[in-house]
């Protein structure tokens, strides 16, 4: 929390540091400020996580041939994480996601990388027209997107299909070896505008000076985006980074509707759909509930060995 | 909570770009553009363009697609050039059967999306703005451990929490209405981190000071001085919580059985998920899409320059 503070009034004068200290206790006012915030985050946030945790370590055991004698809970210790990570498929499901992840992570943060640094290059024309086009998917929910895709996915639906096996190439993007790069297409598509108008705000932060001092010592565009430009926007690029990672595991709307035209994919493709599958199909929310917390639990960690990487290589 | 608190210490230091970016902004302003385009040549400026011209082709693909999808009849989708339009034009019936269909379910749909999404932002944008400016401006008894617990909130996925939250909200019977829906999404510990860094830079003590001098309550201080100065953080906050809720499918899908509750996103997907059956759907589905992404693609070329991304909060694929 220390490093909050220090960063935030860096850039702050000192003397404007000391006025815009805090304005003492307040006596009731930032609890009356704060508890509406407070009530609703409990209620949707702190709740559901104890909730979760609470569930994923009981079980319920019904006696009786029908469940009629009563229902009894009881403590279950790890039985409902055993289970779930006795699943076979649940468990390649999280392998499937880090192969995703290992591909389409760093396809797009190359791709809104080297995009972000051309339209912030002099030599783009139309730059505003460029960045919306490229935004706009982002604006689009990713069921709409999927559906959308799936339309252009589907033999005899497809223009683009069409189009190869007009020229003798047979397409396939809902077959079992390459689904998973057609919804990595859909993810790329929705989100590599969003993450490049992050590492645009960030190009845009980088002081004139540099730029001027770059020319003087006569370095190309070449030069400049690897000597300056992307070692500031690091920061950006970290931050992607990790949400891309935590977004990556909890694909769901994707595979869930690809399901129905690609028969490739299966109730427990992904960890989030093989948790609704057990939750709704099964009825059995509390392995589904262990899941969940496992799912969290792995994408903590990947951002925690992430962020522990670059850390160690910057220092 | 050492495997939260670690990540988001480095989250801030990106995250806190606010008084970078505005300073930025200014030199913009200046017109510094035109110093940077003195090394322009005519060859790259050729090569670049027609690069970044052909990646907008590919992200503009699918939303031509539809467009043209929308304007055929159902023999016509499938008989024709997907990207080219068919002789019967037939945009106006389809487009009026997706508006008229089940007693003109798809604007209802509509109506709880902007329901949700618009009053959803709103209240979570000023219930942020409250709280985070309480953080940043008082000092009072846990303080930190609130913060603590809410920069962790803002690490934890939405769909981490969507199941449990629908087995809470079936026991208090929340569950399967507006209220399933709409209270989550009152939430944005995003929003609460960002307010409270913009009101620690941007709000004078000084200020609130005089205000209480001229004897206004801490309350009245907040609302007429604190929001205001505040404003431009809380746009930010206003649309990232607005299209985050509109694009939400999870949450919904997790809560909702009632059609006539479902979002947009919900209801479009429940078409589709009929075309096997019936191909009239087929035309149901485009024509609803269509008419669904043309506000939010007016908006988000409206709204672009709002859009401060070294505010901003990632990628949640949920």
């Amino acid at each position: 929390m220390t490093a909050t503070e220090n960063i935030t009034t860096a850039g702050a004068p000192a003397s404007v540091r000391r006025r815009r200290g805090r304005a003492g206790s307040g006596g009731a006012a930032p609890w009356i400020l704060i508890s509406p915030f407070l009530a609703l985050f409990l209620l949707t946030f702190i709740l559901p996580i104890i909730v979760a945790i609470g569930s994923s370590f009981t079980r319920v055991t019904r006696s009786g041939l029908f469940g009629e004698a009563g229902v009894v809970t009881g403590f279950a210790w790890f039985q409902n994480y055993a289970q779930a990570l006795a699943d076979g498929n649940f468990v390649a499901s999280i392998w499937r996601m880090f192969l995703f992840g290992i591909v389409q992570v760093p396809v797009m943060i190359v791709l809104c990388t080297i995009l972000a640094l051309l339209l912030e290059s002099a030599s783009a024309r139309w730059p505003g027209f460029f960045r919306a086009a490229y935004f706009l998917p982002y604006g689009i929910p990713g069921v709409i997107a999927t559906i959308l895709w799936s339309f252009l996915y589907v033999p005899g639906l497809s223009p683009i299909i069409d189009m190869a096996s007009a020229v003798g190439l047979p397409l396939d993007f809902l077959g079992p070896s390459t689904v998973l790069w057609s919804i990595a297409n859909i993810v790329t598509w929705t989100y590599t505008g969003y993450n490049m108008m992050i590492i645009i705000a960030q190009l845009k932060s980088i002081p004139t000076e540099l730029y001027e001092a770059a020319r003087v010592d006569g370095a190309s565009s070449w030069r400049v985006a690897r000597s300056i430009q992307l070692p500031l926007i690091r920061p950006a690029l970290v931050l992607t980074t990790v949400f891309s990672i935590i977004g990556t595991l909890q694909l769901f709307a994707e595979p869930q509707v690809l399901q129905d035209v690609a028969p490739a994919i299966d109730s427990q493709y992904t960890p989030n759909l093989s948790a609704y599958t057990t939750a709704f199909a099964y009825n059995d929310y509390n392995v589904a509930a262990a899941q969940s917390v496992l799912i969290a639990l792995v994408a903590f960690l990947l951002s925690f060995v992430f962020l522990r990487l670059t850390n160690r290589r910057s220092s | 909570m050492t495997a939260t608190a670690h990540p988001t210490a480095n989250d801030t230091r990106s995250l806190t770009t606010a008084s970078d970016s505005a300073r930025a902004a200014r030199r913009r302003s200046r017109g510094d553009d035109s110093d940077r385009s003195a090394g322009r040549s005519p060859a790259k400026t050729i090569i670049v363009t027609v690069v970044l011209a052909l990646v907008a082709v590919y992200f503009l693909v699918p939303a031509y697609w539809v467009i043209v999808a929308a304007t055929k009849t159902t023999e016509d989708l499938f008989a024709t050039n997907g990207f080219w339009f068919a002789p019967t034009f037939a945009l106006w019936e389809n487009l009026g059967r997706v508006l008229s269909y089940d007693g003109g379910v798809f604007l209802r749909w509509f109506a709880n999306s902007v329901l949700y999404a618009g009053v959803g932002a709103l209240l979570a944008t000023y219930f942020a703005a409250a709280g985070g400016y309480a953080l940043a401006k008082y000092d009072f008894r846990g303080r930190d451990t609130i913060f603590g617990l809410v920069l962790g909130g803002v690490l934890v996925p939405g769909t981490a929490t969507a199941l449990p939250l629908f087995l809470l909200f079936s026991q208090l019977g929340l569950a399967n209405t507006y209220w399933s829906v709409l209270l989550p999404s009152l939430v944005s510990p995003f929003g609460l981190f960002l307010c409270r860094i913009y009101a620690n830079a941007t709000v004078d003590t000084s200020l609130i000071e005089a205000g209480r001098i001229d004897g206004a309550s801490e309350l009245r201080i907040f609302h007429t001085l604190g929001l205001r100065i505040m404003t431009p953080a809380l746009v930010t906050v206003f649309l990232f919580q607005l299209v985050g809720i509109w694009n939400n499918y999870f949450l919904p899908l997790v809560m909702l059985s009632d059609s006539d509750l479902f979002p947009i996103t919900l209801g479009l997907n429940n078409w589709r998920s009929q075309v096997d059956r019936l191909p009239e759907f087929y035309e149901l589905t485009t024509g609803g899409v269509l008419l669904s992404i043309i506000p939010l693609a007016i908006a988000m070329v409206v709204l672009q320059r709002f859009w401060r991304g070294g505010l901003t909060e990632g990628s949640v694929k949920a």
